[in-house]
């Protein structure tokens, strides 16, 4: 008979390892680095305000890649959201609240359109997504070619230095000039995390998310079951270019400015982050929590390199190789095992 | 509606490109009944039942379900199962990666107030179904911890539970193993007692007539009939799937036949198999001898070729080719042992339309050699015109695209390719289907040739008296099993049929 005790199957063991290993470089850099201060509350807070926007995109581009697609638009639209942004205000003297909702409703039109072109007329959504990529980095550039500081809008310049202190002075710490410090994130991590519970919970608890699940896992089944994968589809790729809205926006209140080559690359972090958290890429498997964790260990491996000050910063992306490599595998590994276990 | 008939389906019709799929067919099912759905490949059996469930969209025809007014249409799988119509697909069409519970609630898991999913609820409601229908499953576990026989229990239990009246089977037994089977067929006969009509669609003669009331026949996108079991014996049940009458068989004796027995063997087959193919086999061929395979169609005929040939890996047994042990990894080992393969589907696995009428005579031949080793241009023409002239080709040149030719000169092309890499040893499979009388006629002669030029052949042909012309000896296959051989004096039409149907029947 079965294995009724088998409580821990590939898809939370890889979120595991994720974790350990997160935990485990995080030590290690405490351990190494601990005179330049990488054991205080603030650093691993720096992570998360230095990556803020990301976790957003990472989050959406779980569901994405949960139904098997992949969405290598978002870079693109986190670059034109801060120029839509930063010209918004600069140049056409908007107030940052309206840009802010506009950008969002162009998060969600951009979505729309891809996610019709690949749930309806069944194009790959890598080339789409590319097509939205170019389109998104070459508006970006029209809106403006050059950089673009943002500097006269009160509320959207209050809102980027918010500082939102540890209750309880939790992690106080003194700095190098002997002043007492209060660890501090700021409003961009707070909607981040915001990002990550909802979609949490959105993939946990409703028919949208374990639909998701359903599609990813075996299209045609999901069909024959009665579900509306088309549908399901489209929801995807609309709720990753609106969380890659929401992450342009905390994105932007990290840079203050909009550039032409802002965010460059930032869709593959997303996806090596979802990866090393533990998403297939051939859907069905994966868990936004793990993301999260990928954005940390992408974010950890960052700030090491930074803290050790002599190395470049192409080191991070070697790591980052390699510790994709090490995941993929491992991925392989399971679906292997599965097979033979089947067979 | 009469009473009891749960559904009905009346003159549909359904045309894909070119091939009309289905012509006028009727069924009937009635409550607490299982009804076989029969007809070898391609006689519309998937077909109808796509209708039946919206996937296709016939263009004629009625469909009346017990319980709703006037005819109905299914927009789609979802739209079916709404009027209590539900499929269980041969392949298991649930997803691997979610639990089980999930698996049987997707698409109308249990809410919670706030519009969550319940799964808690969920999770119960799962498992007291699992309970009432006797089986040992642990709800929140994944669907792929399961065997694929509980995974089919599983996708029934899900069809069950959506107050289906019609629960159609589509070939689920194909990868089970015995003791599965017998699972399924006691939840089908409880399914049965609750008053669900059941269409069990598959190819296993010996499952329709345990388990099954009634079977309807189809072939060739018509209906044969409705019968009762007791109609309706193995043999008859044959020879209505193969478009025959079985009393007007004669008993054509084939003439003119050698008994090759004592020549030496080129093939030695013991033991071999590939699970989910074709079950272990022995099987022998001599030199200069043509050894048909007879059985229905999806019977293992073509895989029992395949296996010999390395198409299909064997995964067990030995095979001896001219008295040598060997160890056949690829189609190309095979080649180099002096085997060939015609394979059935032309279009999809012998030409490459692309190519010329020379191109597609030498490939073979090439991929012997390897591509280093490229044959001349000189040699090529030499060969290509020998063999079109051979094999009288209809080609307008030697450099016409192979897609231009007719479906015969196709076919001719791809035997070609193989005769040029000078084979002992030849499959052909289905060579004949779809070219017109002449070129078949030409095409036997061309195999009793072969043979006598001492290469062994094994050929497969759906028609009966063909192979009784070309053979000198049959196996017969049936469920994916060799089950006996026909030597020279065993071979009738009648001898055939009744090989093909099996033991125990009772007609």
């Amino acid at each position: 008979m079965k294995n009724k005790k088998l409580k821990i199957n590939s898809n939370n063991l890889l979120l595991i390892i994720t974790v350990v290993l997160f935990v485990l470089m995080y030590i290690g850099g405490c351990v190494v680095y601990a005179d330049k201060g990488f054991t205080r509350l603030q650093t691993f807070l720096f992570i998360l305000i230095d990556n803020a926007g990301l976790i957003c995109l990472a989050s959406g581009m779980t569901c994405v890649m949960l139904t098997g697609g992949i969405d290598i638009s978002v870079g693109s639209v986190v670059a034109m959201d801060c120029m839509i942004i930063a010209v918004g205000i600069e140049r056409w003297g908007w107030g940052s609240p309206a840009l802010m909702l506009l950008v969002l409703v162009v998060g969600l039109v951009f979505g729309l359109v891809q996610g019709w072109l690949i749930a309806y007329l069944k194009i790959q959504p890598f080339i789409v997504t590319m097509a939205g990529m170019f389109f998104a980095r070459g508006m970006t550039a029209v809106i403006c070619t050059e950089q673009v500081s943002i500097t006269s809008d009160p509320f959207f310049t209050k809102l980027s230095g918010f500082k939102i202190e540890m209750p309880f002075g939790i992690g106080a710490y003194v700095n190098k000039k002997g002043i007492p410090q209060i660890p501090y994130v700021r409003v961009s991590v707070i909607v981040a995390l915001l990002v990550v519970l909802a979609v949490f919970l959105m993939l946990r608890y409703t028919r949208f998310g374990r639909s998701i699940y359903a599609v990813g896992g075996n299209q045609q089944s999901a069909t024959l079951m009665g579900l509306d994968v088309k549908k399901v589809t489209l929801k995807a790729y609309v709720l990753s270019s609106f969380l890659a809205s929401i992450g342009g926006i905390c994105y932007c209140l990290n840079t203050m400015s909009g550039t032409t080559t802002q965010a460059t690359g930032l869709e593959m972090s997303a996806i090596s982050s979802a990866v090393i958290g533990g998403t297939l890429l051939t859907g069905g498997v994966g868990n936004v929590a793990g993301s999260l964790f990928g954005v940390l260990i992408n974010g950890t491996i960052s700030k090491l390199v930074q803290t050790h000050g002599q190395l470049i910063g192409a080191w991070a992306n070697i790591v980052t190789a390699v510790l994709l490599c090490f995941f993929i595998v491992l991925q392989a590994v399971f679906v292997k095992v599965k097979e033979r276990k089947k067979a | 509606m009469e009473k009891n008939i749960v559904l009905t389906m009346r003159g549909i019709c359904m045309t894909f490109p070119g091939v009309k799929a289905l012509d006028n067919v009727d069924f009937t099912l009635r409550k607490g009944e299982i009804r076989a759905l029969m007809g070898e490949n391609g006689a519309g059996k998937s077909t109808l039942i796509k209708c039946l469930t919206g996937v296709n969209k016939f263009e004629a025809g009625e469909i009346h379900v017990d319980g709703i007014e006037g005819p109905i249409v299914n927009k789609d799988t979802l739209d079916a199962q709404k009027k209590g119509i539900s499929t269980v697909y041969q392949e298991v069409n649930l997803c691997p990666n979610l639990s089980v519970a999930e698996n049987l609630y997707i698409g109308r898991e249990p809410l919670t107030k706030i519009g969550t999913v319940n799964r808690r609820k969920m999770n119960e409601m799962a498992a007291q179904l699992m309970r009432d229908l006797d089986l040992d499953i642990e709800v929140t576990q994944n669907l792929e911890n399961y065997s694929l026989a509980l995974q089919q229990m599983i996708a029934i239990a899900r069809a069950v539970d959506m107050k289906s009246k019609v629960l159609i089977l589509d070939e689920p037994t194909s990868s089970l193993d015995d003791h599965e089977v017998s699972l399924l067929f006691k939840m089908m006969r409880r399914l049965r007692e609750q008053g669900v009509g059941i269409v069990f669609v598959t190819h296993f003669l010996e499952q329709v007539y345990e388990v099954c009331d009634g079977i309807t026949v189809l072939r060739n996108g018509t209906l044969v009939g409705e019968y009762t079991v007791e109609e309706l014996p193995r043999v008859k049940l044959v020879a209505a799937m193969m478009g025959k009458d079985f009393d007007d068989l004669a008993s054509i004796k084939p003439e003119g036949e050698k008994d090759m027995s004592h020549a030496p063997l080129e093939i030695e087959a013991k033991g071999l198999g590939h699970a989910g193919k074709i079950k272990p086999f022995n099987l022998d061929i001599h030199k200069g001898e043509v050894v048909g395979l007879t059985g229905l169609l999806g019977s293992g005929r073509s895989e029992l070729a395949r296996v010999i040939y390395g198409a299909d890996r064997a995964q067990s047994g030995t095979l001896k080719v001219d008295g040598k042990e060997v160890n056949i990894k690829s189609p190309l080992d095979a080649m180099n042992l002096g085997m060939g393969l015609l394979p059935d589907d032309r279009k999809a696995e012998g030409i490459i339309g692309d190519l010329s009428v020379r191109e597609n005579i030498i490939l073979a031949m090439q991929a012997k050699l390897g591509i280093f080793k490229r044959i001349p241009m000189a040699k090529q023409i030499e060969i290509a015109d020998q063999y079109i002239e051979m094999l009288s080709i209809k080609t307008a040149t030697r450099e016409t695209l192979i897609k231009q030719l007719s479906g015969g000169n196709q076919q001719k092309v791809i035997l070609a390719r193989w005769l040029a890499t000078n084979p002992d040893f030849l499959v052909l499979d289905e060579p004949t289907r779809g070219i017109d009388i002449g070129t078949k006629t030409e095409i036997q002669k061309l195999v009793i040739k072969l043979a006598d030029e001492g290469k062994s052949l094994i050929f497969i042909s759906s028609e009966v008296e063909e192979m009784l012309r070309t053979c000198n000896r049959l196996a017969v296959l049936r469920d994916g099993e060799k089950v006996g051989e026909l030597n020279a004096d065993e071979m009738s039409q009648e001898g055939v049929m009744k090989a093909i149907a099996g033991g125990g029947a009772n007609g």
